[in-house]
């Protein structure tokens, strides 16, 4: 292709369905937002059962949001919402064709990430030391007993799915910042960088959906 | 620094801005289900901003849009139609009955 | 018929030296390994065509023990075959069936473009739904599942002793097949359009896979986070369907009918695509109402969601909730309804052959009526409390999966054969196929209409015998059934190497895909096609010239 430039603008060439790179990243990123669709309704189950727990029993509810760590929840929602900062940074550093700069906003977004999920496994060992966890060690006397090992149940698994989702996101950023570091993307073409951009504001999103409703359920209360 | 655009840094100040509202006012007593109906009025919002600014919504084709907005008029849907049996279902309460829970049967792990 | 052909176009010399089953290589590797949508859809149609009949044994064994009142198996082992059948046949076979296997061969060629969007992802599906096939089939070697199909809880999540947690991992894994080739054919058909193929030039073929794959995208993750919630439960003991722990049972049943009704459209709306082809084909007239047809399709992926309810009448949900249900169920009779009519009044005045594609399609047309008909007494609250969980719903939808999919299924195999394979099979054969499998199907079903009115119970092992008479009826007609399933296995398989070439268009068809020679080469066109002209331009005017 153009090997003949010193500092080689990569502009692969379309695969061969498309007629042009600009019908190809249309396509890519149209996909990513099919895809988050189908995202939505995945975690649309589990709120809805959230939803119907919380309607036939707030007390409970209630009671169980109380036990929450609501101190290492929002400061993850500000690292959540600091990395989807970083990552509209590397897209905008992208568009412009900063090499450098992508590079190292994208190592920001994934240690970030990181930091969110230390933090995660920080708060669900202590949620095991206090045997909070449904199924395996659960102990819980008092009215609400019931009601907060549910609460707990869809806890760990609202958490955990997004969890894996906020891992796969890592591993997607840090394979786009190894990759902009070998100068794969220019400022025409950084499409994989953009897709996985939507995908980590996408994760960022959910979270700020789980926040409330786990760690604010009850704080008004007593 | 690095060329960080203005907009993006608005937005996430905004963010923090919202994050601590929703958290200052979760401790604030509020009649009814007011403080689960801010908190999530605030995450709405939240949300606004990282779709259209940081994944440029505002900008994206019709099309792009119609497909967010499919993903959240089926949610809406499961929502809704659920709602006219959970709303509306009288359930009896059983009561102390000694009923079994799931624990008394073993699966073996299948 | 195929005197009107193509114009321009010398049409022997296509018996394509260079096409898509030579040009990549034809050692494993170069199958295992293509992205091209024509192999993978050749791979989906050799895995389909096993799950078809292991479901399809599943059904004989059933049907043979209901000869007699006292059944011939346990139980636990009839428990198990009716489940093997209900999941293998739901997503192993029905789910993919159309999309994946003609889906993927023609929507690109269809809209005049070279694959799909994403080849990896549509290869990715495959391999998921091996995956998850392989999975099914293990859970059933080494013991099976006793739950049916639904997976009701809590009896699934708590108190079933099969290898539920498996079956739940193999159907989740074969959902995310199921999305991927839903997000490929709608990002396709949005962005890979040849020019001039405007929407409404497009064949209804593509608009109702359209349809389908919008359902498929937006159902199925609630099915797989439903399941999910399953297993969980299942393998801690404590989860949010225990009512025990305060759970509801009925939640489960919501999630679950929130895909699996929609899924129901999944299944027929690609049925509907491939009648709406043959029908205008072999009636050499185009297709009434176009657009009435399109826009149904897409109504009825929508209005698809707003009905699942109407499983649970019995269940417990609010009588007001009920009726809700109820109302909007009779609403999507009316798009169905509005097809019927439009293949109906293009079949008026035609030119019509009883070609073995047309015979299927008009079976379709009268089996389709039937089970949509005897749907609207089942949205019928009252007479819903007489008949669910009877083999009145039994009939009635396996008139709309076995009567309409499996005939569209035919249909189409037999329409686009000879440009998969370009091979002409045997006419004579497949028209006696498609009469017995009308007959035969007829035969079997139409007898648990009356049993099921009569109030016998569906899934039980055995029966009262004042109910035998209908049942050998029923079984008699499984095995005409059978019959005219195993035939096109044959002459199908003999018409590979034996038939006659069949040329670029044997039907003198419209359409893009008509336009390259059979079987078409590995991009499908060697120049990219311009588009003139509305679809189904049949009789009135020449054929198009617009490739």
């Amino acid at each position: 292709m153009s090997d003949a430039t010193p500092h080689p603008q990569p502009v692969p060439r379309p695969e061969p369905q498309y007629a042009t790179m600009d019908q190809q990243a249309e396509a890519a990123s149209f996909g990513m937002w099919v895809f988050l669709a189908t995202e939505v309704l995945f975690f649309g189950g589990m709120l809805l059962a959230y939803a119907w727990l919380r309607a036939s029993h707030p007390d409970g509810v209630a009671e169980a949001g109380r036990h929450t760590k609501v101190v290492i929840g929002s400061v993850n929602t500000l690292v959540l919402l600091t990395s989807s900062l970083t990552m509209a940074w590397a897209v905008h550093a992208a568009e412009h064709g900063r090499r450098t700069a992508l590079t190292r906003l994208l190592a920001v977004t994934a240690l970030l990430g990181l930091l969110f999920l230390g933090l995660k496994g920080y708060e669900y060992h202590g949620e095991w030391a206090e045997h909070l966890v449904p199924g395996l060690n659960f102990q819980e006397n008092g009215p609400h007993a019931r009601t907060i090992e549910l609460f707990y149940f869809l806890y760990f698994l609202l958490t955990g799915i997004h969890g894996i989702h906020v891992t796969i996101g890592i591993v997607l950023i840090a394979v786009m910042a190894v990759r902009a570091r070998r100068g794969a993307f220019s400022a025409g073409y950084f499409t994989p960088v953009e897709v996985t951009g939507l995908y980590w504001h996408f994760v960022d999103i959910v979270w700020i959906f789980l926040y409330p409703l786990i760690y604010l359920a009850g704080r008004s209360g007593p | 620094m690095m060329g960080l655009p203005r907009t993006c840094l608005i937005t996430w100040a905004a963010l923090v801005a919202l994050l601590a509202a929703t958290l200052g006012l979760a401790y604030v007593p509020m009649p009814g289900p007011l403080n689960i109906v801010l908190a999530l009025g605030i995450s709405v919002a939240k949300a606004l901003l990282v779709l259209a600014l940081f994944m440029k919504l505002f900008r994206a084709p019709a099309l792009t849009r119609a497909a967010a907005a499919a993903g959240l008029f089926w949610l809406a849907v499961l929502f809704a139609l659920s709602a006219t049996d959970y709303l509306t279902r009288k359930v009896e309460p059983a009561g102390d009955l000694p009923a079994p829970t799931g624990r008394e049967y073993q699966s073996g792990g299948r | 018929m195929t005197t009107a052909t193509v114009t321009g176009k010398p049409e022997e010399p296509v018996v394509a030296t260079k096409n898509y089953l030579t040009e990549e290589g034809t050692t494993l590797r170069s199958w295992l390994l293509t992205r091209d949508h024509k192999r993978i859809a050749i791979l989906y149609t050799l895995s389909l065509t096993v799950f078809f009949f292991v479901g399809g044994a599943a059904a004989t064994l059933i049907r043979l023990n209901l000869v007699t009142p006292a059944g011939i198996f346990t139980p636990d082992i009839y428990n198990r075959l009716f489940t093997l059948h209900g999941i293998v046949m739901v997503w192993f076979f029905l789910i993919p069936s159309i999309p994946n296997t003609m889906g993927n061969f023609l929507i690109p060629l269809m809209i005049g473009a070279k694959d799909l969007a994403f080849p990896r992802l549509n290869l990715l599906s495959w391999y998921l739904y091996m995956g998850a096939g392989f999975l099914a089939l293990f859970a059933i070697l080494i013991g099976g599942v006793d739950t049916g199909w639904t997976f009701y809880t809590p009896f699934s999540s708590l108190y079933s002793n099969g290898y539920v947690v498996l079956a739940l991992a193999a159907v989740f894994a074969v959902g995310f097949s199921s999305i991927l080739t839903g997000l490929n054919f709608i990002v396709t058909t949005h962005r890979l359009r040849a020019p001039g193929m405007t929407w409404y030039r497009l064949p209804v073929f593509v608009w109702s896979n359209y349809a389908t794959s919008v359902i498929m995208v937006l159902a199925t993750p609630v099915l797989a986070i439903t399941l999910l919630l399953v297993a969980v439960e299942r393998l801690l003991r404590v989860g949010i369907f225990d009512p025990a722990l305060g759970g509801d049972p009925l939640l489960f049943q919501h999630l679950f009918w929130f895909y699996s009704h929609p899924a129901v459209y999944i299944m027929i709306l690609p049925g509907f695509g491939v009648i709406s082809e043959i029908v205008p084909c072999f009636a050499r007239k185009p297709l009434f109402g176009y657009k009435f047809v399109v826009w149904s399709s897409i109504a009825i992926s929508v209005i698809g969601f707003f009905v699942w309810a109407h499983h649970m009448f019995v269940a417990g949900i609010s009588l007001y909730a009920g009726l809700v249900f109820s109302l909007l169920s009779y609403v999507i009779a009316v798009p169905s309804a509005i097809k019927v009519f439009n293949w109906t009044a293009t079949l008026h005045k035609g030119w019509i052959s009883f070609d073995a594609p047309m015979l299927y399609a008009l079976g379709f047309i009268g089996l389709f009526t039937i089970g949509g008909l005897t749907g609207l007494f089942v949205a019928n609250l009252a007479f819903d409390v007489h008949v669910t969980d009877t083999y009145f719903v039994v009939a009635h939808f396996h008139y709309i999966m076995v009567g309409g999919m499996v005939s569209a299924y035919f249909g189409g195999l037999h329409y686009w054969w000879p440009k998969v394979t370009g091979r002409l099979y045997p006419e004579w054969w497949a028209r006696i196929a498609a009469l017995l499998i009308f007959f035969g199907f007829n035969l079997t079903f139409f007898p648990q209409f009356i049993l099921g009115y009569l109030g016998m119970e569906r899934r039980y092992y055995a029966y009262p015998p004042e109910f035998q008479a209908w049942n050998i009826f029923s079984s008699a007609g499984a095995s005409v059934l059978a019959v005219g399933y195993v035939l096109p296995f044959f002459y199908l398989g003999w018409s590979l190497f034996r038939g006659k070439r069949a040329g670029s268009n044997p039907w003198a068809a419209t359409g893009l895909e008509w336009k390259t020679p059979s079987p078409p080469p590995t991009h499908n066109f060697d120049r990219t096609p311009t588009v003139t002209r509305p679809p189904y331009q049949y009789r009135p005017e020449p054929e198009p010239q617009d490739v």
